[in-house]
């Protein structure tokens, strides 16, 4: 069988939903299809450590219901994979034969866990995050975890071993890097939440490999993970969080350009020109130094779908591509820390004003070149990222501020804001 | 389907930086007095004060940037509801967000947003200095959106034509069981009378002249009223044709109490001629009939005030509007269609003519504006029970001058003729003011009979 769209859209979570979004807009009649592989309606990946938390219900985490695609107009395909996109005849190939065609379509397939290459982890049962079912699944699992290990100290690691800890396991979380949330917070931050962790019965093992993972006991559920440093971890509950990668396996042999993710422009477009790619799969150009980069955000996947919805639909409405920022917010044991920007490694003339309040769990860190904002990263600490990120984007120059920025970065730009964009 | 949403508007030049907003705000709702706990935020700048708050978006980045559907644009309300039930204190909404609308409460324990307070907002009913305003026009494009335009596309006014705007307005809002009467000027000049034989109105038009306006309506009415027919008995006039020549009529109809709604488009002068003077047209304005040259400076009299003179009539309603206004405009409409079954309706809407009055054609809304807030016209209506009211007093108009500046009509004006209609102005707002502290109907004069 095959059906034909104007718009095909694989995937259907953040980048997917904004496509559909902004193409909607100026393309109210245009066939579109939607096919995703979950058997669900619409989830973001976000949401899942808070299924396994709890405190999201799995029933009541979905985007969009069935009435908003019918009020699309939308073909709405669940629990189908694409395993081929044949470009040359504009047609992909489903896990079930059939063929569907595209005048445009979107690449919107994010990505999926990495599993690392450790001796052993083939052989023993651990959890990875990434679908509702994996969610439910490390739930259930977790009620019954009295020891559990998390590989990997990225937002993923980070709150499932939080989660782990609240329902009452002995948990140790293992990073190969220096300090946790790589990336995202530099080491007196990443220390902060470390000792947030660490009161929270945590143990880190950070700047530690996993060489090996042993079965456990015979009849015995569980394994033990041993370190480089010669300890052993045993544990009931594994969990790997080590980092995810863009899922392009369906564009093998398409000839669109991949390379860690799909090679996207400034309109989302890929080296095929009726294909487009946006989020955690597209891999597009960075604002600081042009490079093309993967930016696995929910934000710049947002902006990212935003724009390939109106590339495909032809709005002339359309703005570029200011460039990926990176961008997170992360709350833990009641904190909250916020990343926006770089730390400006690397970048010549990048001045860092850093305020620590060890007492009062208080960081806030503000970088300026030439002053322009570069980044700011808080941790319990009041400003307005969605704010920040439109500086930096703007490159609005603090001179004027630059003392009252420093002092009181949010006052200073709510009053540049309001006077720039209100 | 959406419509349009009421809002809450800030203006910065009004603030004071008294913080009442906030206080009430938090008291609403946060039940404290800690300005930390508003949802409203007013920054001090250097000298001015800013505003930090939800824009209730129309395409709201931070429901985009929800991972647990927690936030969604109310298709009723236009407010964006944030659902309790669902966040999962993620802080994702607050990077989405540009504006510092949506922000972690730490006494809340969660992230906060601006919710108009069910439409009744807080913050607006304690700003003493009218800096903030809660604006509910949206209320006449989902009522009024909704009716017909009664005029066909493509009339032939200027660019930027005020008294097309008035025209369309009006009679949407009037309906379509309505005869329509259309002296000359703009407004049959721009094509609403019609072309080789087909009207450019979706309903009966006729083309009276100048002097007979109120006097063929008045009969048309009287025998719709005798064939037990209701209609509407509408007239779309310029300011000459009802101020000059054609008051006599009009003043005849407004006497015996006619049921007409009489609408005067005032754009102070014949606009549609070649731009010559009126009875209406303000002291010191140039127009070909008052040029500007070696001896000419403008007009030498004073304008008529005609709304005021048909108050005198004691009609059953009287009024003045101004496109700028358009709540007010709208109010005025409908006591004016509803007046006009029980007698003499009457409406003077100002129309600023880009074309005449020289401006650029973008700037029609603003000039109409100016011209309330500097007192240059009053917003008022009268009827006799209530007598005058003024409802849309201006405390403290701006400088007139700002009027006068925009306008190429004004820019030879020495200083003495500035000083002229800058009196002038100050008499009609003391006059207006005693004619609405009077109230109740202007003084009958015995009958001779």
């Amino acid at each position: 069988m095959i059906r034909h769209a104007d718009y095909l859209i694989i995937g259907s979570s953040h980048a997917a939903l904004a496509a559909l979004h902004t193409l909607r807009m100026h393309d109210s009649e245009g066939a579109v299809t939607m096919v995703t592989r979950d058997a669900s309606l619409p989830y973001s990946p976000t949401v899942l450590p808070y299924v396994v938390s709890g405190r999201s219900q799995p029933e009541r985490v979905f985007l969009r219901d069935d009435a908003y695609f019918r009020a699309q107009k939308v073909d709405y395909l669940s629990g189908i994979e694409v395993e081929r996109v044949a470009a040359d005849r504009n047609v992909v190939r489903l896990a079930n034969g059939d063929e569907i065609g595209y005048k445009a379509l979107l690449v919107a397939t994010g990505a999926q866990p990495v599993v690392p290459p450790i001796p052993g982890l083939g052989g023993v049962r651990y959890h990875v995050l990434r679908t509702l079912d994996d969610a439910v699944a490390l739930r259930a699992a977790a009620a019954g975890a009295r020891r559990a290990v998390v590989l990997g100290a990225g937002l993923i690691g980070m709150h499932a071993a939080e989660n782990l800890a609240h329902a009452g396991a002995d948990v140790a979380i293992v990073e190969r890097l220096p300090h946790v949330l790589p990336g995202y917070f530099d080491a007196d931050a990443a220390a902060m939440i470390g000792r947030a962790f660490a009161a929270g019965g945590v143990r880190l093992f950070t700047g530690r490999e996993a060489l090996s993972i042993a079965p456990g006991e015979s009849g015995e559920p569980g394994c033990s993970v041993v370190l480089d440093g010669g300890e052993t971890l045993p544990c009931d509950l594994l969990v790997v969080g080590v980092g995810v990668a863009p899922v392009t396996g369906l564009l093998q042999g398409s000839g669109v350009a991949v390379d860690r993710g799909v090679l996207v422009d400034d309109s989302m477009r890929s080296s095929v020109a009726n294909i487009f790619a946006a989020g955690d799969v597209a891999q597009a150009r960075g604002f600081y130094d042009g490079v093309k980069t993967l930016n696995g955000i929910l934000p710049d996947a947002v902006e990212q779908g935003r724009i390939a919805g109106m590339a495909m639909a032809g709005d002339p409405g359309i703005k570029p591509y200011p460039g990926g920022v990176p961008l997170n917010t992360y709350t833990f044991f009641g904190q909250h820390a916020v990343s926006v920007g770089t730390h400006g490694e690397g970048i010549p003339g990048a001045e860092t004003f850093t305020t620590v309040d060890a007492s009062a769990a208080r960081y806030l860190k503000i970088v300026l070149r030439d002053d322009r904002l570069l980044g700011i990263f808080g941790i319990n600490a009041a400003f307005d990222p969605g704010v920040m990120w439109e500086l930096i984007l703007r490159r609005v120059d603090l001179a004027p501020v630059r003392e009252r920025f420093l002092d009181a970065p949010q006052d200073a730009a709510r009053v540049l804001m309001s006077r720039t964009w209100r | 389907m959406t419509g349009a949403y009421s809002t809450i508007a800030f203006d910065a030049a009004r603030c004071d930086g008294c913080n009442a907003c906030m206080v009430s705000c938090a008291q609403a709702k946060a039940g404290s007095d800690e300005v930390a706990d508003s949802r409203i935020q007013i920054v001090a700048g250097d000298g001015a004060f800013e505003l930090a708050m939800c824009r209730q978006c129309g395409d709201p980045r931070c429901e985009a940037n929800c991972p647990a559907a927690a936030l969604v644009k109310n298709e009723d309300s236009g407010v964006v509801d944030w659902d309790g039930s669902k966040c999962v204190d993620c802080l994702l909404c607050t990077v989405g967000c540009a504006y510092g609308g949506i922000v972690r409460n730490a006494r809340a324990g969660h992230v906060v947003k601006c919710d108009l307070c069910d439409g009744d907002p807080a913050c607006v009913k304690a700003c003493a200095p009218g800096a903030l305003r809660y604006v509910t026009t949206a209320r006449i494009y989902n009522e009024v959106g909704q009716l017909e335009d009664l005029f066909v596309p493509g009339l032939s006014g200027c660019q930027g034509c005020n008294t097309e705007l008035i025209m369309r307005h009006a009679l949407r809002r009037i309906g379509p069981d309505t005869v329509l009467a259309t002296p000359p000027g703009c407004i049959p000049g721009m094509g609403s009378v019609g072309y080789n034989g087909l009207t450019g109105t979706k309903v009966p038009v006729f083309h009276p002249l100048l002097t007979n306006t109120a006097s063929m309506l008045a009969g048309i009415k009287r025998r719709y009223n005798r064939l037990g027919r209701e209609v509407n008995a509408v007239a779309l006039a310029g300011d000459g044709g009802a101020s000059d020549v054609g008051f006599q009529s009009l003043s005849g109809a407004a006497e015996r109490g006619e049921q007409i709604l009489f609408i005067c488009v005032d754009n102070e002068g014949y606009m549609n001629t070649g731009m010559q003077r009126s009875s209406c047209t303000p002291y010191g304005a140039w127009t070909s009939t008052t040029p500007v040259g070696e001896h000419g400076r403008g007009k030498t009299q004073d304008a008529k005030n005609l709304p005021v003179l048909m108050m005198m009539h004691n009609c059953a309603y009287v009024a003045t509007a101004s496109t700028a206004f358009m709540e007010d405009l709208y109010a005025k409409l409908d006591r004016a269609i509803a007046a006009s079954k029980r007698g003499f309706a009457y409406l003077h809407i100002y129309s600023p003519c880009t074309t005449g009055w020289r401006f650029p054609s973008q700037d029609n809304i603003t000039v109409a504006r100016m011209a309330v807030e500097t007192n240059f016209v009053l917003l008022w209506e009268f009827d006799p029970e209530a007598g005058l009211q003024l409802t849309h007093p201006v405390d403290a108009p701006r400088p007139v001058r700002d009027y006068l500046e925009a306008q190429g009509k004004y820019r030879h004006l020495s200083p003495e003729q500035v000083a002229h209609i800058e009196a002038g102005i100050d008499r009609q707002a003391a006059f207006i003011a005693r004619l609405a502290q009077a109230g109740g109907a202007p003084p009958a004069r015995p009958s001779f009979a």
